[in-house]
């Protein structure tokens, strides 16, 4: 039992030894941002005064209402046709099982490694073509679309765990697929397409390749790719920087820290179901 | 950033085999009686299809045919044949870039698995506790931060006035200190502790979760035995986690050899060429340099490269027995 202690408490400190590498780049950004503009802080140290200002002064030069705005439009716009669509699809291949059901599917798996990079040139040739260049559609619509093995993956996984009963007694009962699907299925597909949600929020609002490829006004792109942008202006300002930084992440933070066991359990889910 | 491919992996896992009395024969059987249901199902999964193939499938198509052009984007383009293809083996910077994002798996991949599985199989004991619960939370913090803000975070972390330098002036070590991204020598790993510091608390909390199923019982049966807590590690943790350490490695390694975030922020490929990886290649290529085709042939080098690398982690991690 000695042994069982001493391996516990070794675990405890090598976990909060983990923990501190993950928040003191925070701690960093946080304190940095406190000291006076326009000034070189040395490492991680409290100031003298604390220019609590400085956020003040970073949210009005970032334009951080228009930006929250911006981000927010795109991810109404990516988010719940993604989360439709890929439904509808991950129904279809899991439930309704149509002839050369295997086949689609695997079609969608393919683009599940894609990197970005792969296509984002003949992307931008493509929207451009299509005149949305430096909108918010050349954002949204190729996310849908690079999004849609994802999504796909994620509500056929639960589809197919429906069992065919259910579909039989609704048939029975004169329901066609269409009601089927949105009156029965939709309902208690809520906790999965809920977790999707959330997955593809944040990886819409995190989007950075797409927003500083597609669109050259920071103020249509995404947070992260705002955030390049930002850098780009008042690199040479750490103070600023670090305060900015820290604005562009609050958002997510604040969504995080308040679905953060959904959240945790999103990513997490099938490990612990196995 | 655990990318799509964390929660595709575990959404495939968790997909449950059919039981083996009800097996597929009987359903497609059921689904004979009733044609009307039949092809329907395809109008389901058009709308999706629809945008995955505009958006998607048609790109990759196109990159695939641009990479055997000369394009500058705006003018004609001449058919070249492999040149492009054999220019990214003779092109000492283009072939760099390669190397050096196999370099990042070392950082992105193998540095947060090991220490991923060494943390796991350390706190096992502690699973349930609060303090385990709390570092649930707080591990997830770089996944949720946009790749860019953990770029500039560490940006000046690592710089010269940075907390590194700090730390290491503080144990005494003022003779290492330097600004880490700017050295030729230490820019690329120092690109890597970003990237191990962003996905280390996702692969130990994927492996937590993976350890908590494994059965108690096979510990107590292996501390009879006299087993160690290495022998333990060996023959009870690392079997049992195949599956979870296969997640965390496919999602490490796309992440590491598709890296551009990162990298773009911290040192747009500098010093020299030293940070420079394909998706930063191909953004320059493509986007200052325009050179289309070339930036394309690298394109299609990058994604088969990430399918020739993840499809045998895949096959290998697969757990033959569910």
């Amino acid at each position: 039992m000695i042994v069982g202690r001493r391996e516990a408490w070794t675990g405890r400190a090598l976990l909060l030894l983990l923990m501190a590498i993950t928040v003191v780049p925070f701690v960093s950004l946080f304190v940095t941002a406190l000291h006076p503009s326009g000034t070189y802080p040395s490492g991680i140290s409290w100031p003298a005064h604390p220019q609590w200002g400085n956020f003040a002064d970073a949210f009005r030069v970032a334009h951080m209402g228009r930006l929250l705005a911006s981000s927010t439009l795109i991810v109404l716009g990516v988010v719940p046709i993604s989360v439709v669509l890929g439904t509808m699809a991950g129904f279809a291949f899991g439930h309704l099982r149509m002839p050369g059901h295997r086949i689609g599917f695997l079609v969608f798996v393919l683009g599940l490694t894609l990197p970005f990079e792969g296509i984002i040139t003949p992307l931008y040739y493509q929207v451009r073509d299509m005149g949305l260049l430096n909108t918010r559609w050349a954002i949204i619509l190729p996310l849908i679309g690079l999004f849609m093995p994802f999504s796909v993956l994620w509500m056929r996984a639960h589809f197919v765990g429906m069992p065919d009963d259910l579909s039989e007694a609704a048939r029975i009962d004169g329901a066609n697929t269409w009601q089927l699907f949105w009156r029965i299925h939709v309902p208690l597909a809520m906790p999965a397409i809920s977790s999707l949600g959330i997955l593809l929020f944040l990886w819409t609002w995190n989007q950075f390749l797409l927003a500083i490829v597609l669109v050259d006004d920071p103020m249509k792109r995404t947070m992260a790719g705002a955030l390049g942008a930002f850098q780009g202006q008042w690199g040479t300002d750490i103070p600023l920087l670090c305060a900015g930084s820290l604005l562009i992440m609050a958002p997510t933070l604040i969504v995080f820290v308040i679905f953060q066991r959904r959240f945790v359990a999103a990513l997490l889910q099938g490990s612990l179901k196995g | 950033m655990a990318g799509p491919l964390t929660a595709a992996r575990t959404a495939t896992a968790e997909a449950p085999i059919p039981p083996p009395g009800r097996p597929v024969r009987g359903r497609r059987a059921r689904g004979a009686r009733r044609p009307a249901r039949g092809w329907s199902g395809w109008l389901f999964a058009a709308p999706a299809f629809a945008v995955y193939a505009v958006f998607v499938l048609r790109p990759i198509l196109l990159t695939v045919q641009y990479s055997f052009y000369r394009w500058d984007g705006i003018g004609p383009s001449t058919w070249v044949g492999g040149a492009n293809y054999r220019r990214l083996f003779t092109d000492s910077d283009l072939f760099d870039s390669i190397l050096n994002a196999f370099k990042l798996i070392v950082f992105f991949s193998f540095i947060p698995v090991l220490l991923g599985l060494a943390i796991a199989a350390t706190i096992r004991r502690i699973a349930h506790t609060r303090l385990a619960l709390v570092a649930r939370t707080v591990l997830f913090l770089p996944q949720v931060i946009p790749l860019v803000a953990a770029g500039i975070t560490w940006t000046w972390l690592l710089s010269s006035s940075g907390f590194v330098n700090q730390l290491l002036g503080w144990l005494g070590l003022d003779g290492v200190t330097r600004a880490w991204l700017g050295d030729f020598s230490t820019a690329l790993p120092a690109v890597g502790v970003i990237g191990a510091w962003v996905l280390v608390g996702l692969c130990t909390l994927l492996l937590m979760a993976g350890m908590s199923k494994i059965d108690p019982a096979l510990y107590e049966v292996a501390r009879l035995d006299g087993a160690g807590a290495i022998r333990e590690f060996f023959a009870i943790t690392l079997p049992s986690l195949r599956q979870e350490i296969g997640v965390c490695v496919t999602v490490t390694v796309i992440a590491a050899l598709a890296s551009f975030d990162i990298i773009y922020i911290s040192t747009q490929g500098g010093p020299g060429n030293t940070t420079m990886v394909p998706g930063l290649e191909i953004y320059y290529l493509a986007f200052s340099e325009r050179q289309v085709g070339m930036a394309s042939a690298l394109a299609v080098a990058l994604m088969l490269l990430v399918l020739i690398v993840v499809l045998p982690i895949q096959w290998l991690t697969k757990d033959g027995s569910r």
